[in-house]
């Protein structure tokens, strides 16, 4: 009989935190396996961000380090640049990465640090209990905006990746979604890329933008959650390369 | 029960609400022209209820991207003279440091919610109150105090955040709220309407657009040789204004007691029952509260210090106020610290046992 | 503090999901209409992702000190791991309401201690609604207890109860009733 799912060293055999339907335990799988195939584990040092995966070290079997909210672009440049033969990989979420950390990732980029930035937009703030994320879509109904996100006063979804991309620093951008089989397929091919220019030396930062559930904070089942995805935030935020 | 019925008119509008919407929807009353936060928790019902509420009275509403973004806006604001305020928790108050010090280097007023977490990083959500060095020393780079307000209650949260707006504007200071989780998530009671407190002196410094008038300008960048120190030299004038004049505590049956129990916050509640065993069971116990942290009741505790008494100073911290204790007990009587850090609250037992060992010559 | 003043701590507790703060808030607002002074604390954050949730309802005459309760009178108990958790804090002398549809253990807590055991899911289901646990645990207590009556608590349910489920209000009032009627049934039948 062919084994059909065999667990990836990488990734720690134990239940997780996340609800039900949630995007972060599948692109943590994503991560363990390219990590695995590559054989990089030894020299692997991941971030993890202030968000829902922060506790993403007790799921990942590598060396990790927690970091202030939004900093682990500019933590990952103090790792890399004194290290350069080391992996250095943050995994960030869109508050993360795209409210409190805009600067630092902008910068990250514009300096052509080599990184692997794995960025997981689920249009909203999961941990702190669904709030608004620079990422929500219009109308779209959070802690914060009760009335669905209203373009006058909280502004349009910001689409981080497709500024990163005009950036010359920036060597490889590209958004995935973990929708269906496909998109999840899709979603490591992009991950394993990202990791390997690392690996490769190229000379700059890679970003996968992951479009991801969270059921709970969009208020759906696990498979509505999927569908909005494909119905909904790909038209905001349309998938493939952007870049590289 | 006869001294309830006259309260009675007012109990029936009293409203079950809990610390961070109550704070809320009364500095909606106290005139709040703008608020300006970045969600986290224990203090996401602010952020929450100021969304809703502010765009239904037609007021500004932001979800900043970062505190230290909220911070400046807050500066923007007041800078033209409007009522303004930001919250967060320990960690979100430590990147507002920065501005603080220019809102007092500009002499702006603002008020700043901290709903105190444990620390230090990352720390954890529990209720705590590590923050209080930041909070009474400045926080930020430079010579400058804030007023620093520790309520126990979330009535108290609600009367001092209409006298926090207001002392901000009387002294043009930024004024701190130092709550905790427990006084943010606890829900009490409370009567939310607007008691009046002081006489607000014109906004003429006020960035309103130079018409009919010299330029105004804000600032904290003083060059020429003497310019800052006369600043500083105004600041302390200032100061020490507030220090004589604004200083809140709380005491209860000091006088003859032979140990007195000094907390502030949610943890003064818990001294509270632990005093009132301690007397029912024969020893002479009191307590102090001081309700501002900056001014701190410096005389009151040193008064209480003359004749010979055991001072405890409860906190959940490994021990802050407990230096600012020492320093207006100078050294007269002797200062015992009892506390639990990070997000561990101390309880009635623990105090009592505390007190007992302290005052009973066997248990010594 | 007077003396002998009415005071009464409650824990509620349970798993996320039973509405043990709904339970707590309408506790708390139920007492506070009656005139009383009331605290209500939340166990908050983490347990939002499933886990246990709890929260401490103070009762009393007089402004209440400590809102965090150390050694409550009355323990509400919805699931086993509440009850694993609080029945030894429970005081001498105190109650405990024991949801006995998923608590399928003796509790052992000191002889002078009441115990009520309450098949409050069952009671929730035949009463059409298996949500209404809560209301079924928390109508017994108010029974045994008596310093507030169920009607009371009807008649706040409306404000501590988002608009949303106001539908749901008839059913939870029953619910109330039938664990007061439960309560009081058993406890006259010992
Ligand atoms: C300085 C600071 N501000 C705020 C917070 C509270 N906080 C924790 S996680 C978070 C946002 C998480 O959203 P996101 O990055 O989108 O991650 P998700 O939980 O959605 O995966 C916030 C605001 C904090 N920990 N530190
Ligand atoms: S809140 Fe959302 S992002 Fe967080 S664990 Fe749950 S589903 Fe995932
Ligand atoms: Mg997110």
């Amino acid at each position: 009989m062919k084994t059909v799912f065999k667990r990836t060293p990488t990734l720690k055999d134990c239940p997780t935190h996340y609800c039900p339907g949630c995007g972060h335990g599948i692109a943590h799988r994503l991560i363990a396996e390219t990590i695995d195939e590559l054989g990089i584990r030894g020299r692997t040092i991941g971030i993890a961000p202030v968000g829902c995966a922060v506790l993403a070290y007790d799921y990942l079997d590598v060396d990790m380090i927690e970091v202030a909210h939004g900093r682990a672009p500019a933590v990952a440049t103090g790792m890399k640049r004194t290290n350069p033969d080391k992996i250095i990989f943050s995994y960030q979420g869109d508050g993360d990465l795209a409210a409190i950390g805009t600067a630092e990732i902008i910068h990250a980029a514009h300096r052509a640090e080599q990184l692997t930035v794995i960025f997981i937009n689920n249009a909203v703030f999961g941990m702190t209990g669904g709030q608004m994320a620079p990422t929500t879509l219009l109308g779209q109904v959070t802690a914060t905006t009760p009335k669905g996100r209203n373009a006058a006063g909280e502004g349009y979804p910001l689409q981080v990746s497709e500024i990163l991309a005009l950036l010359p620093g920036a060597i490889y951008v590209e958004r995935c979604a973990l929708s269906g089989a496909a998109g999840v397929r899709k979603t490591k091919k992009a991950i394993k890329h990202a990791f390997e220019l690392q690996v490769e030396a190229a000379e700059g930062l890679s970003l996968v933008e992951v479009l991801s559930p969270c059921p709970t904070y969009w208020r759906m089942t696990p498979a509505k959650a999927m569908e909005w995805i494909e119905k909904e935030m790909v038209k905001v935020f349309p998938l493939g390369r952007l870049k590289g | 029960m006869i001294e309830k019925s006259d309260t009675c008119s007012e109990t029936h509008k009293r409203i079950l609400m809990c610390g961070n919407e109550a704070l809320a929807e009364a500095s909606i009353i106290a005139g709040l022209d703008a608020y300006f936060g970045y969600p986290i928790t224990p203090q996401n019902e602010i952020t929450a209820y100021m969304s809703r509420r502010m765009a239904e009275e037609g007021r500004v509403f932001i979800q900043s991207e970062s505190e230290l973004a909220a911070i400046n806006m807050v500066f923007g604001a007041s800078a033209t003279g409007k009522r303004t305020m930001t919250s967060s928790s320990s960690p979100g108050i430590s990147l507002m440091q920065e501005g603080m010090s220019y809102l007092a280097g500009a002499e702006l007023p603002a008020v700043v919610v901290n709903v105190m977490r444990g620390g230090p990083g990352l720390g954890n959500i529990a209720p705590s109150q590590s923050d209080y060095f930041q909070a009474t020393r400045g926080g930020g780079h430079g010579d400058y105090r804030t007023i620093v307000f520790g309520p126990s209650t979330v009535q108290e949260l609600v009367d001092y955040m209409h006298l926090a707006f207001d002392l901000a504007d009387v002294y043009r200071i930024t004024v701190v709220i130092l709550a905790d989780g427990f006084l943010g998530q606890m829900m009490e009671p409370v009567l939310l309407e607007k008691k009046p407190h002081r006489e607000l002196p014109a906004k003429d410094w006020a960035l309103t657009g130079a018409k009919g008038r010299e330029q105004n300008i804000v600032r904290s960048l003083w060059l020429p040789e003497g310019a800052l120190e006369a600043l500083n030299n105004k600041l302390k004038a200032k100061y020490e204004l507030i220090e004589k004049n604004e200083v809140l505590c709380e005491q209860y049956e000091v006088e003859d007691a032979e140990i007195v129990v000094v907390a502030y916050g949610i943890a003064a509640r818990i001294v509270r029952s632990a005093v009132s065993r301690a007397r029912e069971e024969g020893i002479k116990a009191g307590w102090i509260r001081p309700i501002t942290l900056w001014p701190f009741p410096t005389e009151q505790i040193s008064r209480a210090a003359e004749e010979f008494k055991i001072f405890l100073t409860v906190e959940m911290s490994l021990g802050q106020m407990v230096e600012d204790v020492r320093l207006a007990v100078a050294g007269k009587a002797p200062v015992v610290f009892y506390g639990r850090p990070g997000g561990g609250t101390p309880t009635v037992d623990e105090i009592l046992d505390k007190i007992k060992q302290l005052t009973i010559p066997e248990k010594r | 503090m007077t003396k002998n003043a009415f005071y009464e701590e409650v824990i509620i507790a349970g798993f996320g999901g039973q509405g043990i703060m709904l339970t707590g808030k309408l506790l708390a607002q139920t007492a506070m209409q009656a005139g009383r002074e009331v605290t209500y604390m939340p166990s908050y954050g983490a347990e939002v992702r499933g886990g246990t949730a709890n929260c401490m309802v103070v009762i009393a005459d007089e402004p209440i000190a400590c809102p965090v309760v150390g050694r409550p009178d009355s323990l509400i108990v919805l699931n086993k791991a509440s009850l694993n958790k609080f029945c030894p804090r429970l005081k001498e002398g105190g109650l405990m309401i024991m949801n006995s549809s998923l608590i399928d253990i003796e509790p052992e807590p000191a002889d002078e201690v009441e115990v009520i055991a309450v098949p409050a899911d069952e009671l929730a289901v035949e009463l059409g609604n298996p949500k209404c646990t809560n209301m079924v645990a928390l109508g017994a207590y108010l029974q045994r207890r008596g310093y507030l009556t169920v009607d009371a608590a009807a008649k706040a349910l409306p404000d501590v109860l988002a608009k949303r489920y106001h539908k749901t209000l008839p059913v939870n009032t029953a619910a109330l009733r039938r664990g007061a009627e439960f309560a009081q049934a058993k406890a006259g039948g010992v």
